[in-house]
Formats: structure tokens, C-alpha cells, sequence
């Protein structure tokens, strides 16, 4: 790391960073993601923006990521980078940033985002908020989010409108309250960023083209590293793409006296929509469905189309993760349930009686168009 | 040899959680726990203490209460417990409370073949920041999201879940590990347990204890030091109410089914 690197000299950080994760030599959803939003704060801080990618001979796919925004992307290549490490992807990263000074560090919060960004904030002394679900420089932005996202009446409050730190909001506490964070006497201010909530632009080729490859100066040798990656695994089976599907149906506690005739009435209704099939927590920690099918604050944040909760109460926690859903339908038991709080539509029954009856009905609607 | 086991007190956000007119969480109607993510820590050194007979110690930083939960780890089967404690100490954020533990794991001291321990991350923040902190502190290699730890001799093989499989690595102690729910299953406390807790050490760190160490000073920790701060916090509005409809039969889903498709929907 450069040793003449001070943090808090803020005056002499400059360009929003995001880096750009990949695996296997291909480059991850949520990097389109960032470098997408990651233009909308430059373009209000008034700076470039630049993907910082990893890997080895990873050139070949760097000017992809112009086509979303990027005005230049330094491309790090070394054998030792193939793969992801805590000691090789933080030494260069921190190497990188001690000499080139941005003043904002945007990370996917990806298992492998979240364990690289706060052991390279812990070196650069800098602040670094998890998991963040809003992005804003501009003071007005800012209010016209909070207008719609908070019970706060931002009319009564005082503004500094001047104020150009990066305002990184959050949901904590398992999604009861949201913190908007800032990191005022440190730079680079780093964010990491859930996967699969910020709008991804429209990719254009001319920007594509336009986009700057640069190499900067690092040093990396196997005397940094003191973890060895023996194997990477693909999980066999296909993962569900909650993130990037337009109708989810889901299930919850609800199914538990028929667990799996249950998740066969779910999944005959997405496959009627042509959606994915989704669970609460509760159906993950019982073991029900697999991890990758969770929707809620510790599992996926999603905003499809159409969301179909079935058997879910709606604790605060999933709600945290579907609430922005397009268009939301409950069907309970119980119609005191929460989930029927923030429905469309409702309709209070039995799942295992009701939605064989939807299926039949959506597609004898859809016959009929 | 000894494992520290870095933990947590933290609200229960799982039951009813109550918030303040201010926005603020209203902690005082809520139950505590210790964090669940750390609960698979402490019973992974747990296991490596049944096979190898190594000293177990657990850490934790919070409020003089939090004592009662160290309690809890030492009728586990914990062997010493160390309390970081201070005025000084609040409002720290991930960076800030990360010096603290790693100046407080310090003062404990760590050896060649010693091991950190932390759950992955906490349900209160969610931010899974302090253990790599902690790591980059005390200059320790770190693995995250343990599934799976076998440990043979000064080499620990660890199964790192990602999101689309996972890695084998290989470290070698001194290291950091944080750990996730698929590595085991907690453990309850004994009776002879409970008994016990009472008669094994627990110590208070305080802000005079811990000054000496190079990692913390007043500018580098609470909430004067913390890089970040929080700037707003708030809660989302509710959502109003959608349309309820009437029945739960077959006409019941064909007027849903008619919305659907006149809003284009379907």
C-alpha cells in the first residue's frame, strides 16, 4: 500500500470506483448493477466512473461494463487473481486505491464482496456501510427518496443542500428501521450493495467502445498469500433466479401439513405465470426448500411483476425483501395476517383449496385474451 | 492452544420488535439473545475442545448486562470470559467496535496455534463486518462463511459456501474464521454446566485496561471515532391496504384472474 496514503486528506479523493466481481472469467449481474448506479453518482458528484475488475487476462471482458457507464475500467491481471482471495484481491485493491485516491468504493454485497470490503476498509481506515438498498449524493434526491421511502415529514427539516457526502441508506434490525449512513472525514466512502436492487441501464455499443482500458501499477507474489484455494465448486443442481424473475410464487409456514404438496401447487402456478417458486424463512430453516429460494432480509430482496405469497403470515423480515413488488397477492388462512397489510389483493382461505382453483382460473384468463 | 470465540447480545428481531416515536428500536421491550450466527462459532470451538481438549474463551463487547450471556457460554462449556465495557465504547461503529475486540483479543494475546472464532454476522446490523475487521487488525488470514471446519494439526480446511457452491481453503493458525448456521447445531447448556459457570473467570476490559494497546485511542473508537455515522434513520411507511376480496372460491380467483389480465398484469 502507498505509504504516503492518508484517508482523511478527503480533498485529494477523486471518481466513483465500483468493483467489478468475476467469476470464472465472467462477469457477475450485480456489476451491471453497480455501474449503473454508480453513473447516476458521478454524473451528480460530476466525476468519472470507473470499474476497477480482477482476474487473470480478464481484459476481453472489461469494455462490456462502458456499455452501462463506465468511462474507464482498470483491469488487474495476474495468475494469482484467477481466483477470489481475501490476501490477493485486498492487497491489490488496497495497493490500487492508496495511489489512485477514489473518493467512492461501491461492492457487491456478495458472499464475496462482503468478506473483500471490510478488510479493505479496515486498512484504509475508512468507512464502509453493508449492504446498502439506496444510493444518493444530491440533498434533494435524497428528500424526494425519503418523501416516498419514511414516515419523516422532510418539509419540517432543515437541509444543507451543499452537503455532497455519499448518503448510503440501509434496512437494519431485520427491516423494522432504515439508517442512512455517511462517512464525512474519510474517503474513499465504500458501500457494499445488495445484489438485485439497483436498475441496471440499457447497454449501449458506442459507450461500450468508447470505454478506457488502463492498467495500473501493483505488485502481487505468492509470499501475500496465507490461504490456498484447493478447490471451487458449482453446486449441481440449477439455482432458482429469484432476482431476475417477473413472477414469484412463494410459500410459507402455511404448507406444513403438506409440505410437498404444497410446494407442487406453488410450482404449478409459476409455471402457469412462468415464474419461479419462493419460500419465507421459515421454509428454509425447516429445511423445506434450499437456501437459494429464500425472499426477505436474510435471504433475497425481489421485485417481480407479480408476487404470490401463499401460506405466509408476512413477518417484517420477509416483507423487508418483496414489498416492492409490483403487484402483491396473499392467500391465508388467518385474515389477520400481516401480510394482507401490504396486498393488493387478498383472499382469505385455504392455500391447499385456492390455489389449484387460481391456476385453473389464470389460465382460463389468459385463454380467453 | 485456545480458541476465542468473538460473540454478541443482540435484540431479538425475530419476535415483536418495537419502535420509538423518534424511529429509534425500542430495546427496552425487547428480549436478548445471543446472536445466532455466533452461537455456531462458540459450538464449532465447542467440538474442536471435545477432540483436542483446547482451552475455549468467549469476548464480547456491549453493556455491563451482556455479562449474563458470557454466563450462558461458560454453562456451554466456555472457559474464560472477557467483557469489553466502557462509556468510551458507545456508539462505535463495524470499524470502531473491531479495534476494540481486536485490542481486547490482543490483551488476551493470540499464539501460533490459537484460532479466532466469530459468527458471520449479527442479526441487529446484518453488516457481517466486525470479524474480517478483526482480522485485518490483528494482521490474521480470514475465512468467512464456514460450512464446514476440520482441523488437522496447525491446518484448518474449511468449506467457504458462495452463493452458486462453495471453496475448499486451507489456512494455517493463527487465523479468523466466521461461521454460518449449516456448520452445526448449537448445543444446550448442562446442568453441571450451569453450576460451573459461576466458578470460572470472567473479566471486565475497561477503556483503562485497554489504552495501552496501539490499536485504540479515544480518536479511533465510539462514536467520536467511528468513520461512519448515521445520518437518518427511519421507518418505512406502510403500505395501504389493497382490496380484499370476498370468498375463497372458484369465482372468487376468476375475478383475480380478470384484474390480472385487464391491468395487464398477465
Amino acid at each position: 500500500m502507498n505509504s504516503n496514503f492518508n484517508s482523511s486528506d478527503i480533498g485529494a479523493f477523486k471518481d466513483v470506483w465500483v468493483f467489478c466481481e468475476q467469476r470464472e472469467g465472467k462477469l457477475m449481474p450485480t456489476d451491471f448493477e453497480l455501474i449503473s448506479k454508480g453513473r447516476d453518482l458521478a454524473n451528480e458528484l460530476g466525476v468519472n466512473l470507473c470499474g476497477l475488475l480482477l482476474g487473470d487476462d480478464v481484459d476481453g471482458i472489461a469494455k462490456e461494463l462502458g456499455g452501462y457507464g463506465a468511462d474507464k475500467v482498470y483491469v488487474c491481471n495476474h495468475p494469482l487473481l484467477k481466483v477470489y482471495t481475501t490476501d490477493g484481491y485486498a492487497k491489490v485493491i488496497c495497493d490500487v486505491i492508496s495511489d489512485l485516491k477514489p473518493e467512492a468504493f461501491l461492492i457487491g454485497a456478495t458472499n464475496i464482496g462482503r468478506d473483500l470490503g471490510p478488510r479493505c476498509a479496515a486498512r484504509l481506515h475508512t468507512g464502509l456501510c453493508a449492504d446498502c438498498t439506496h444510493l444518493d449524493v444530491d440533498v434533494p434526491n435524497y428528500i424526494e427518496f425519503l418523501r416516498g421511502a419514511s414516515t419523516l415529514d422532510v418539509d419540517s427539516m432543515k437541509w444543507d443542500m451543499g452537503d455532497r457526502n455519499l448518503k448510503m441508506t440501509r434496512p437494519a434490525f431485520g427491516g423494522h428501521l432504515m439508517a442512512t449512513i455517511i462517512c464525512p472525514r474519510f474517503r474513499p466512502c465504500m458501500a457494499t450493495v445488495r445484489p438485485g436492487v439497483m436498475k441496471k441501464n440499457a447497454f449501449d455499443q458506442a459507450k461500450a467502445d468508447a470505454c478506457e482500458i488502463v492498467h495500473p501499477d501493483f505488485t502481487l507474489s505468492e509470499s501475500d498469500f496465507e490461504t490456498e484455494v484447493t478447490e471451487v465448486v458449482k453446486a449441481a443442481k440449477k439455482l432458482v433466479d429469484l432476482i431476475g424473475a417477473d413472477y414469484i410464487v412463494s410459500v410459507g409456514r402455511g404448507i406444513s401439513k403438506d409440505v410437498e404438496g404444497g410446494i407442487k401447487l406453488a410450482e404449478e402456478l409459476a409455471a402457469e405465470l412462468g415464474g419461479v417458486v419462493g419460500g419465507s424463512r421459515a421454509t428454509i430453516d425447516s429445511g423445506w426448500l434450499s437456501a437459494d429460494h429464500q425472499v426477505g432480509q436474510t435471504g433475497k430482496t425481489v421485485h417481480p411483476k407479480v408476487y404470490i405469497a401463499l401460506g405466509i403470515s408476512g413477518a417484517i423480515q420477509h416483507k423487508a425483501g418483496m414489498q416492492d413488488s409490483e403487484c402483491i397477492i396473499a392467500v391465508n388462512k388467518n385474515d389477520t395476517a400481516p401480510i394482507f397489510e401490504i396486498a393488493d389483493y387478498g383472499i382469505c382461505g385455504d392455500l391447499f383449496k385456492v390455489t389449484p382453483m387460481l391456476t385453473e382460473a389464470i389460465r382460463a384468463a389468459k385463454a380467453s385474451k | 492452544m485456545k480458541i476465542i470465540v468473538s460473540i454478541k447480545q443482540v435484540p431479538d428481531t425475530s419476535g415483536k420488535v418495537s419502535v420509538n416515536p423518534d424511529g429509534t428500536l425500542d430495546r427496552a421491550s425487547m428480549q436478548t439473545i445471543t446472536n445466532p450466527d455466533d452461537m455456531n462459532a462458540l459450538e464449532a470451538a465447542l467440538k474442536i475442545k471435545d477432540a483436542t481438549g483446547c482451552k475455549v474463551i468467549v469476548v464480547t463487547m456491549g453493556p455491563a448486562p451482556a455479562a449474563g450471556m458470557l454466563r450462558e457460554a461458560l454453562a456451554m462449556g466456555a472457559d474464560e470470559a472477557y467483557l469489553a465495557s466502557g462509556r468510551e465504547f458507545g456508539g462505535s461503529d463495524t470499524y470502531a467496535t473491531s479495534q476494540i475486540l481486536a485490542a481486547a483479543i490482543n490483551t488476551i494475546g493470540v499464539e501460533k496455534d490459537d484460532i479466532v472464532m466469530c459468527g458471520r454476522q449479527a442479526i441487529d446490523g446484518d453488516t457481517a463486518q466486525v470479524g474480517p475487521q478483526i482480522a485485518e487488525k490483528l494482521h490474521l488470514p480470514q475465512v468467512t462463511y464456514a460450512a464446514d471446519i476440520q482441523k488437522d494439526g496447525d491446518t484448518i480446511t474449511v468449506r467457504r459456501m458462495l452463493e452458486d457452491g462453495y471453496m475448499t481453503i486451507k489456512v494455517k493458525t493463527p487465523c479468523l474464521i466466521t461461521c454460518i448456521k449449516e456448520l452445526n447445531t448449537p448445543r444446550y447448556m448442562s446442568v453441571s454446566g450451569v453450576f460451573e459457570a459461576y466458578s470460572k473467570p470472567m473479566t471486565t476490559f475497561d477503556y483503562e485496561a485497554l489504552k495501552d494497546d496501539p490499536l485504540i485511542d479515544k480518536t479511533t473508537i465510539g462514536l467520536k471515532g467511528s468513520p461512519t455515522n448515521i445520518f437518518k434513520s427511519f421507518t418505512p411507511p406502510q403500505k395501504g391496504a389493497g382490496i380484499m376480496l370476498e370468498g375463497n372460491d372458484r369465482a372468487t380467483c376468476d375475478k383475480l384472474a380478470s384484474i390480472l389480465l385487464e391491468k395487464h398484469i398477465i
